[in-house]
């Protein structure tokens, strides 16, 4: 048969061919489909027992110490006394500082690398190296931190620092910014900073084309088909995005933790240069102590913790909703 | 070419029925005059036009010359540039990367393609409506606003005004008159043209540029908007793209027929449909191939 030409040997149609051929084993074929349902449905419930054992845990250890007191005291050697109030506050004034300046350069960040520039070898390069940031360990942009914020590279001496106004007041900016909330902010803002960036290039770019060609061929220029059109069509996905970059920088102790906080706290900040502590350091901090009763302590103040963030993520579902609906 | 009235080739709305689907018979008996009684002339010139898509010679030394207040028609085969030809008149290609043109391409005798040209007013004054409707996520007020606020800024009244001539004009206004500011992606997709078309014509162009305008509709809606190109030829130079053949010679009073590229053959509707001089324009028109 191999000796011949093939046009000397008759050509089989794909349906003779199959036919001889020999057939896959049907109950082998169900049985694989059906283990694979299982080894799925298996994983999925071992996520799920996994997280459910790790709250009914915590609660357990700390809804004991939830309290109005809880929340209104500051932390005290004493264990029935000690609260979160310092950090529970200082984490609020760093995230929203985070919030403040991440958000604007993001955004802007990915509308230009979006919107204006055009394809070469310098945008690909820049957006490679902008997702990779994303999973650089935190831990990284708080010695960046450190060094660009807290001490300002240097240029201006800790000792003898420049201060502007009155410490008391809100408006008091002192050089370098030392370990205030405008330091711990603008740090968690490096954290946050590529996943924003990363998420808002892809809500970018799920605005159709055809909705930018047809402003476009109405006469406006890029600026304002972006304004106008493509960024209010892609604010539900930002808006997503934003969330989980802060639901990440609301957890963040290492990058807080290198700036240099100190541990104990008895009062919330009242202007950008104040001393803070976050969450994750208070409970890291409560954790870390022998006795069993900071232990529960720290339980409580993770159930504060989360549901601090339970609260953000809502509110963000509803205002997301609430603008898809309004953009039809 | 002159264009005696004998020749007309308006087709008044009364002599085809929406069901109706038939190659326009030449009609020596001239249903209506000429649209507005002035002598043609070119709005827009192409002279030995050649574009390129990188290395891919897309268009070959285009030569034709499109009359004012007329409709136009471009038919041909997927693939043989007329699309292409059509984006070139607003310098929709400039988008696209490695796209490029050369030879002459006037609108009114100025060079559309020097580098610069204000594109953006090229682009108000030279409108296009594209095969899918593709309105805003806003409201029909503001997709028919969105053009001219871009360009002017207006007192609310006259841009009511505005807003509402623009409808009546694309023959939307009293279907929606009642929900202006309701969402456009609420509408059906014969109303989503009409209103692409109200949008374009909104911001007081000279030329409308339509591509496949009715290719994505039902016949009903591809009817009415025949209808509407009617009636907007007296206003617009209207040029429009269309593998529907027969739509060609309803709705156009000339037509270009490109291939591969080529401009094969440019005239009257009614020569081109009944008495072709090139044999491929006349296997293309009786669907010999396509």
């Amino acid at each position: 048969m191999a000796g011949l030409p093939a046009t000397a040997r008759a050509r089989r149609s794909p349906a003779a061919i199959a036919a001889a051929a020999p057939a896959n084993s049907q109950v082998g074929r169900r049985a694989a489909d059906r283990s694979f349902l299982a080894l799925c449905l298996g994983i999925t419930s071992l996520t799920v027992v996994i997280l459910a054992v790790l709250l009914i845990t915590i609660w357990n250890d700390g809804h004991g110490r939830l309290s109005w007191d809880f929340l209104t005291n500051f932390a005290s050697r004493k264990p029935a006394e000690a609260g979160v109030k310092a950090s529970l506050w200082g984490s609020i004034w760093v995230c929203t500082i985070c919030a403040l300046s991440a958000l604007p350069i993001g955004v802007g960040t990915a509308i230009y690398l979006e919107e204006f520039s055009r394809r070469s070898r310098l945008t690909s390069f820049i957006k490679l190296n902008i997702a990779n940031l994303a999973g650089v360990p935190s831990i990284v942009y708080g010695i960046l931190g450190l060094t660009a914020f807290a001490r300002l590279f240097g240029m201006a001496s800790a000792d003898d620092p420049i201060t502007l106004g009155n410490p008391e007041s809100f408006f008091y900016l002192q050089l370098p910014f030392g370990h205030g909330v405008l330091a711990g902010g603008l740090t968690l803002m490096l954290v946050v900073l590529p996943i924003i960036i990363v998420s808002s290039q892809e809500a970018l770019r799920s605005v159709p084309r055809s909705l930018r060609t047809g402003s476009l061929a109405l006469g406006a220029t890029q600026w304002q088909t972006t304004w106008n059109i493509t960024l209010p069509a892609s604010i539900p996905m930002i808006m997503t995005g934003a969330i989980l970059a802060m639901s990440r920088a609301i957890g963040e102790a290492a990058p807080v933790l290198v700036l240099g906080v100190p541990l104990f706290i008895r009062s919330t900040p009242t202007n950008l240069m104040s001393d803070f502590t976050v969450l994750p350091l208070q409970i890291f901090n409560w954790a870390g102590r022998p006795q069993a009763e900071f232990h529960e302590l720290a339980a409580a103040a993770i159930i504060v913790l989360l549901a601090v963030l339970l609260t953000f993520n809502a509110i963000a579902v509803v205002l997301r909703h609430r603008l898809q609906r309004a953009a039809g | 070419m002159n264009a005696g009235p004998s020749a007309t080739m308006t087709t008044p709305a009364n002599t085809t029925s929406p069901n109706e689907i038939h190659l326009r018979k030449p009609d020596f008996q001239s249903a209506a005059p000429a649209p507005n009684g002035a002598p043609d002339e070119v709005a827009i010139r192409a002279d030995k036009f050649d574009g390129w898509y990188g290395e891919f010679h897309a268009l070959k030394g285009i030569s034709l010359e499109i009359p004012k207040c007329r409709v136009t028609a471009f038919i041909g085969p997927s693939g043989c540039g007329k699309s292409t030809f059509l984006r070139w008149m607003n310098r929709m290609n400039d988008s696209i990367v490695g796209a490029r043109a050369s030879g002459t391409l006037t609108l009114d005798g100025e060079d559309l393609l020097s580098r610069t040209r204000d594109v953006v007013e090229l682009r108000r004054n030279v409108g296009m409506v594209f095969q899918k409707p593709n309105p805003f996520p806003k409201s029909i007020y503001d997709n028919v606003a969105f053009g001219p606020r871009l360009h002017r800024s207006f007192r609310s009244s006259d841009l009511d005004e505005l807003v509402e001539n623009s409808l009546r004009a694309a023959a939307l206004w009293d279907e929606v008159k009642d929900r202006l500011k309701s969402s456009a992606l609420g509408l059906s997709g014969g109303q989503q043209q009409r209103l692409c078309i109200a949008r374009a014509i909104a911001v007081g162009p000279e030329v409308l540029l339509m591509d496949e305008p009715c290719s994505a509709l039902d016949p009903r809606s591809t009817a009415s908007i025949e209808q509407l190109i009617r009636e907007l030829e007296a206003q617009y130079t209207i040029v429009i793209v269309t593998h529907n053949m027969q739509q060609a010679a309803r709705v156009s009073d000339r037509t270009a027929f490109f291939f591969e590229g080529s401009l094969i053959e440019c005239g009257d509707t009614d020569e081109i449909f009944t008495n072709p001089r090139n044999k491929r324009t006349e296997d293309y028109v009786s669907g010999r191939f396509g």
